[in-house]
This record gives C-alpha cells, sequence and structure tokens, in this order.
C-alpha cells in the first residue's frame, strides 16, 4: 500500500539551475517574477503533495551548492537514492561549467542504479528563454543525445523537455512527469473518450485539482492514437478542429483558474463550477469531477443561425452528465493505488 | 500644433483632463487604466514633452488629456480660456512620496483660473503612490493636503469650490476606484442608472452588482449599497477570466458571418454565493455577486434546485435590464440616433477584446 501511492520525486541539478524556481512555479502558486525573492535551498526541502486521492508526491528538492552535493553523494546516500521512482535532473543551458553539471549528473545516476534501479528519469534543460529561438531545437537535440549516451551504462532512458518559467514549456513537462506516475491512465484515457461520445463535444480536459495540471485531455489521447495508427503505415485524418487551436492553451487555462481562484480566495470562497456562454458560440463547462480532479468540456452550437434557445436547460443537462460521470471516474480513482 | 489638440467645444465627448508637476504618475495612470499596462511596466515610460489626447468609446464617449507637468498654461499664447472651459473634469496628481507644497500652489492656482472659466467643472484630486506611504501616515497625508488645499483657496477668496479627494495608487484598485467616481460625474444618466440597478438588485437577491467598462475596469454605475473593495476585484478579475478564457477557443476563419453573441458567464462558488456576468451594451458588462444564504441549512439538492430558479429569475431580470439601457441609449443625446445598432453588435465582440 504504502509502495504504490507514495512516490518519491528528487529534484537534483546544480546551483542556480531554477530547481526551486519551478517548485514554487508549479505547487505553490509562485509567478514566474515572484520567484526572484527565493534564496538558495539549503539542504534538501520536502514537500508533501497529495495528488490524486490516496497518492502522494514527497518532492525532495536537493539543494544544488556543491557542500551539500557532496554530502548527497557520500554520507546521505542511501538516504537520498533509496526507493526513489522519480529523478527530476535540471540543466541550466547557460551554464559555464558544463563538466561540472555532468559530473553530478554521472553521480547521481550511479548511485540511482544502485540504490533503486527501476526509477524514471527526466531531464529539464532549463532557461531556455536564454537561447535564440531558431537555435533552440538544435541545442536540445544535442544536449540530449549527449546526455543519453552517458546514461547509456547505467540502462536509464531519458526523457528530455526544453523549459522556461517564462513560458508554457515548464508546465507541460511537469504535466507530463506527474502523468508517467498515474497507474490506470489507459483505464481513464478510455472514460473521458466515453463521455467525449456521449457529450459530442469539441474538447474535454482533466485537470488536477491542487496544482492544475492537465491529466488528460481528448485532444492528447487522440494525438497519440494517431502517432500510433501512423506507426502502423496507416494515415490518419488530419485533424482539422485540433489544429486551429492554440497549442498552448492548456497552461493557459490552467494559469487562468489559478488566478480565479487566488481571486475568489478574497471572498474567503472556492469556486465550484464555472459556466460561460462565450461570444463565438463555445460553452466552456469548468465543473468538479472528483475530489481530486477539475473537468473542463468546450461545447461549441453547430448551427450558428440557430436561437438561443433555453440556455438554462442546456446548462443543467451538462451539469448533470458531468455529475453521472463523477461516480466512474471515482472508481477508477479509488482502484488506483491499491 | 496644440489648437488641433483641443477638444472641439460642439464635442459632445466627455472630457478629463489630467494635469500635476512632472514625474507625479499622469501617463502611468493612463496606461495602466486605460490600455491595461502592468504596473510595474510604468518605470520604463518617457517623461510626456506634449499634451496628448486619447478618445475612449465607453457608456459615453470619453477623452482623456493629459498636460505635461513642465507646460505653463498661464503663457498668453496658450488658449487655457478655450481648453478649461470645455473640460467635464479636471484631474489633478499629486505625488504624495514627493514634497508636494509647490503641487498645492500650483493646484490652487490652476483650481482659481478653472473655476473662473468654467465654474461647472469638477476637480479631483489625487493623492497618488499612496503605496509607498504606511497605513497611518496615508490618512495624516490626506488631511494635510486637505488643510492646506482648504486654507489656499480661501486665500485666493474662492469659497464653495467642491474639490474631491483619492487616495490612489496603480498597484492596486484604488486607482480604478477613483476613476470610477469620477467618469461617473460625467454621466448625466447616472441617477436613473443607479435607481434602474437598485431595482434589480431588490427583486433578484442580488447583493451587490457593477456596470463595468470592460476594457478599462471602471465601474460606470453600481448599486447604492456601499462600494467594498474586494467585491470590487473579485469582479474585475471574474471579467478578465471570463474574456481569457473565451479568446482560447476563439476560430480565426468565421469573422463573416457568425456575428459575435452576447457573453455570459455564471460560477457557482462554494460559500453557496453565484458570479454572475452578462455583456451589454458598448463595451459594458454587468457583474453581480449573488449571495444565498439559506443555502447552509438546506439539503444541497433542494438548495441547488433553489438557485437554479434564482438564476432564471436573474437571467430574465438581467434582460429586461440590457433592454432598458439599449432604449435609454437610444434617447441619450451622445449617441447619434443611426449609431446605436452597428455599435450595438460591435461593442462586444470586438470591443471586449481589442485595446483602443
Amino acid at each position: 500500500m504504502s509502495h504504490s501511492s507514495r512516490k518519491k520525486l528528487l529534484l537534483m541539478g546544480r546551483s542556480g539551475s531554477g530547481k526551486s524556481s519551478m517548485r514554487s512555479m508549479i505547487f505553490s502558486n509562485y509567478s514566474a517574477f515572484d520567484t526572484r525573492r527565493l534564496g538558495a535551498t539549503i539542504d534538501v526541502e520536502h514537500s508533501h503533495l497529495r495528488f490524486l486521492g490516496n497518492m502522494t508526491l514527497n518532492l525532495w528538492d536537493c539543494g544544488g551548492q556543491d557542500v551539500f552535493m557532496d554530502n548527497y553523494f557520500t554520507n546521505q546516500k542511501d538516504h537520498i537514492f533509496k526507493m526513489v521512482q522519480v529523478l527530476i535532473h535540471v540543466f541550466d543551458v547557460e551554464s559555464k561549467s558544463i563538466n561540472k553539471d555532468i559530473e553530478i549528473f554521472i553521480k547521481a545516476l550511479t548511485n540511482l542504479q544502485k540504490y533503486s534501479p527501476g526509477a524514471k528519469i527526466f531531464v529539464l534543460l532549463h532557461k531556455m528563454d536564454l537561447v535564440q529561438i531558431d537555435k533552440r531545437e538544435e541545442l536540445f537535440t544535442i544536449m540530449m543525445d549527449k546526455l543519453q549516451k552517458i546514461s547509456n551504462p547505467y540502462q536509464f532512458k531519458l526523457i528530455g523537455f526544453p523549459t522556461s518559467i517564462w513560458d508554457e514549456s515548464l508546465y507541460k513537462a511537469w504535466s507530463q512527469i506527474v502523468c508517467s506516475l498515474i497507474p490506470n491512465m489507459n483505464l481513464l484515457n478510455n472514460n473521458l473518450l466515453k463521455l467525449n461520445q456521449i457529450l459530442d463535444s469539441e474538447e474535454i480536459i482533466l485537470f488536477e485539482k491542487s496544482t492544475f495540471l492537465v491529466i488528460s485531455s481528448t485532444a492528447s489521447i487522440q494525438q497519440n492514437q494517431d502517432a500510433v495508427e501512423n506507426n502502423g503505415g496507416q494515415l490518419a485524418p488530419p485533424l482539422s478542429t485540433q489544429e486551429e487551436l492554440d497549442p498552448k492553451r492548456f497552461a493557459k487555462i490552467s494559469s487562468i483558474i489559478k488566478t480565479y481562484k487566488q481571486s475568489i480566495s478574497k471572498l474567503r470562497s472556492n469556486f465550484s463550477n464555472l459556466i460561460i456562454r462565450g461570444s463565438n458560440g463555445a460553452h466552456f463547462y469548468i465543473d468538479i469531477l472528483t475530489d481530486n480532479m477539475f473537468i473542463m468540456i468546450v461545447l461549441r452550437d453547430k448551427d450558428s443561425s440557430q436561437p438561443e434557445g433555453q440556455p438554462q436547460h442546456e446548462e443543467l443537462l451538462i451539469l448533470n452528465n458531468i455529475k453521472s460521470a463523477r461516480k466512474w471516474f471515482e472508481k477508477i480513482e479509488n482502484s488506483g493505488g491499491v | 500644433m496644440e489648437a488641433t489638440l483641443l477638444p472641439n467645444p460642439k464635442d459632445t465627448n466627455a472630457t478629463i483632463l489630467l494635469m500635476g508637476l512632472r514625474r507625479g504618475g499622469k501617463s502611468s495612470i493612463c496606461k495602466v487604466v486605460f490600455h491595461n499596462m502592468q504596473p510595474l511596466d510604468t518605470l520604463y515610460l518617457e517623461s510626456t514633452s506634449k499634451p496628448t489626447t486619447e478618445q475612449f468609446s465607453s457608456l459615453i464617449d470619453l477623452s482623456v488629456m493629459e498636460l505635461p507637468g513642465q507646460l505653463n498654461y498661464f503663457e498668453p499664447n496658450y488658449d487655457s480660456e478655450r481648453l478649461f472651459s470645455s473640460i467635464g473634469a479636471l484631474v489633478y496628481v499629486i505625488d504624495s512620496q514627493d514634497e508636494y507644497l509647490n503641487a498645492l500652489t500650483n493646484l490652487s492656482m490652476i483650481i482659481e483660473f478653472a473655476y473662473k472659466v468654467n465654474p461647472k467643472i469638477n476637480i479631483e484630486v489625487l493623492i497618488h503612490k499612496i503605496d509607498g506611504l504606511s497605513e497611518d501616515y496615508r490618512m495624516d497625508a490626506q488631511r494635510d493636503i486637505m488643510q492646506r488645499t482648504g486654507d489656499e483657496l480661501l486665500d485666493l477668496g474662492l469659497e464653495g469650490v467642491q474639490v474631491s479627494f483619492y487616495l490612489t495608487s496603480i498597484f492596486d484598485h484604488s486607482i480604478y476606484e477613483a476613476f470610477s467616481r469620477i467618469v461617473q460625474k460625467l454621466i448625466p444618466e447616472l441617477p436613473s442608472l443607479e435607481n434602474m440597478l437598485d431595482n434589480l438588485v431588490q427583486h433578484s437577491s442580488i447583493d451587490k452588482v457593477f456596470l463595468f467598462d470592460v476594457n478599462s475596469k471602471i465601474y460606470v454605475a453600481t448599486d447604492s449599497s456601499p462600494v467594498d473593495i474586494q467585491t470590487y476585484e473579485v469582479c474585475a478579475e471574474f471579467i478578465d477570466i471570463t474574456i481569457d478564457l473565451d479568446d482560447l477557443y476563439v476560430e480565426n476563419d468565421g469573422n463573416g458571418e457568425n456575428k459575435p453573441r452576447e457573453l455570459r458567464s455564471v460560477s457557482h462558488l462554494s460559500s453557496g454565493s453565484i458570479l454572475y456576468l452578462k455583456q451589454m451594451i458598448r463595451g459594458l458588462a454587468l457583474v453581480a455577486l449573488i449571495k444565498n444564504e439559506d443555502s447552509n441549512d438546506n439539503k444541497s439538492i433542494q438548495s441547488s434546485a433553489s438557485q437554479d430558479k434564482t438564476l432564471t429569475i436573474i437571467d430574465y431580470n438581467i434582460n429586461l435590464f440590457k433592454k432598458s439601457l439599449m432604449r435609454m441609449w437610444e434617447h441619450s443625446r451622445f449617441v447619434p440616433v443611426d449609431g446605436l445598432n452597428t455599435e450595438e453588435t460591435l461593442s462586444i465582440g470586438k470591443g471586449i477584446t481589442k485595446n483602443i
């Protein structure tokens, strides 16, 4: 029980690479601007986050100054590297001493192989905003190739993300990291698709409640399916509707709703749902799905000439559908950890 | 050059004139309130060297003129007389973090002149950059400034001049609050508007209602219950959230035939209250906070049913309000008769998102 529901995440990287900044932004609602106030992390800072009900994320933010680093790899190594599910290693792309960075990465890999060989490793190439736009992709590929070569002897498969706190890339990376920890993702996705069939919606997105990280969305499921089909030699039909939408919308929605939550807290309250009838025929429903998830449904009026009938009824219908879906999603959630 | 910047007396626009010593924060106020600039970005604004005028179309057509502080208005070649005779409100900005004695002398000179030319002018004084002062010191500063201004005006032999003072800062909502009140004084229909809103509140179990100008987040009218700054903030931010979400799913191609529909947004809060937003005419939006006191006592099913009922009633009432608002504006002297229909469809879809 404790093994499956407690996840230990190590956040490592050299001093000043941005570990605490990203932690504060994702888990403590800091804005990118606020992170200027953060000082250096002393030793290890632990944060515990309940994520999706019976899952607890133990995030170990490991201060990156050399004194502490040496300590991690000598005296504290079994304490730090035991039972790790995920290592998130942050590289500063503008770093002056890349060799030192890599040296530490190798040390971390060595210890990880010894104490928790099953861990997943994510590499974040951080502060990408400092690199010229046209050179980012090239730099990312070169760096990832190099790092993968380094980690091959340790039998780790790296998953890399280019990130920056000034755009949504950080949010996207963390969404994927956290999603990789959810055990019954497929079941969740299947249910989501079924719900989508019933509602005939433009898009459905599931958010985690406290961090508002994206857990799943119909668009991303479809993308994955297309990728699979393409690999099998079949040509997937082009997705006309999806391409028109803003690819950064998830992160934007998330930050909008976080702002809203903060705003509402002035009334000493929280929000339980939000229904918007948009100027463009789009209808938005954001509602609590389970104790740990929010759902956002986007519907679009296909027939634009249709007179505005009885919106009240439609709204109630959708809200009721969400209510009925609730018990199915709760079931998945509760079965997940056991 | 200057002549062209002077407002045409035949203009129906209500004009706000921004004055004050240099580096007082006039341009920053303009940018933050009317152009949605981030307060921190105003650090990089250049000092203004020429008088500038900007037009804003809201419930009323508004012009905001800004006069740079270093200009001497009493030079003979400057047509101050015509300037002051045509404006509705004189807003004088005082930097509260600086020595303000010079500003006060300057202010009373201007008041003396403006009042002679145009006794109907509204004189508004912003005690600005208040964020730098401690809580206790703010009230002292305000009292001191009011006292000194009063004395100076007495010395000049001006009695009975109405001067309003506001403590403001661009880093919180106080500047919006001040501008809301300043603009409201320029709306001739304000009493009937407030009456209509009062009526709405009484019949719909609404706690507080604002009629917002969506672009600037100024409220052009509210019901007669006192304004709680937090409620104002939440309502203003609710507009942003609604519009931001709506913008994410706007299709780029179909702009021809699809006429924008009215935006409406409802949010139930865990405390039982409801936030309600509905788009009105001319870039306005009505935002209401609906309190549902008995939701705690009842069983959840019952209360949600009663909430739905209240919502239906409120929907209906607010539709009526919108209709009467439209009728009111047809008769208003500020709108040309043929202008209304085109304005109305335009103002929402485009008016909301565009920054003029």
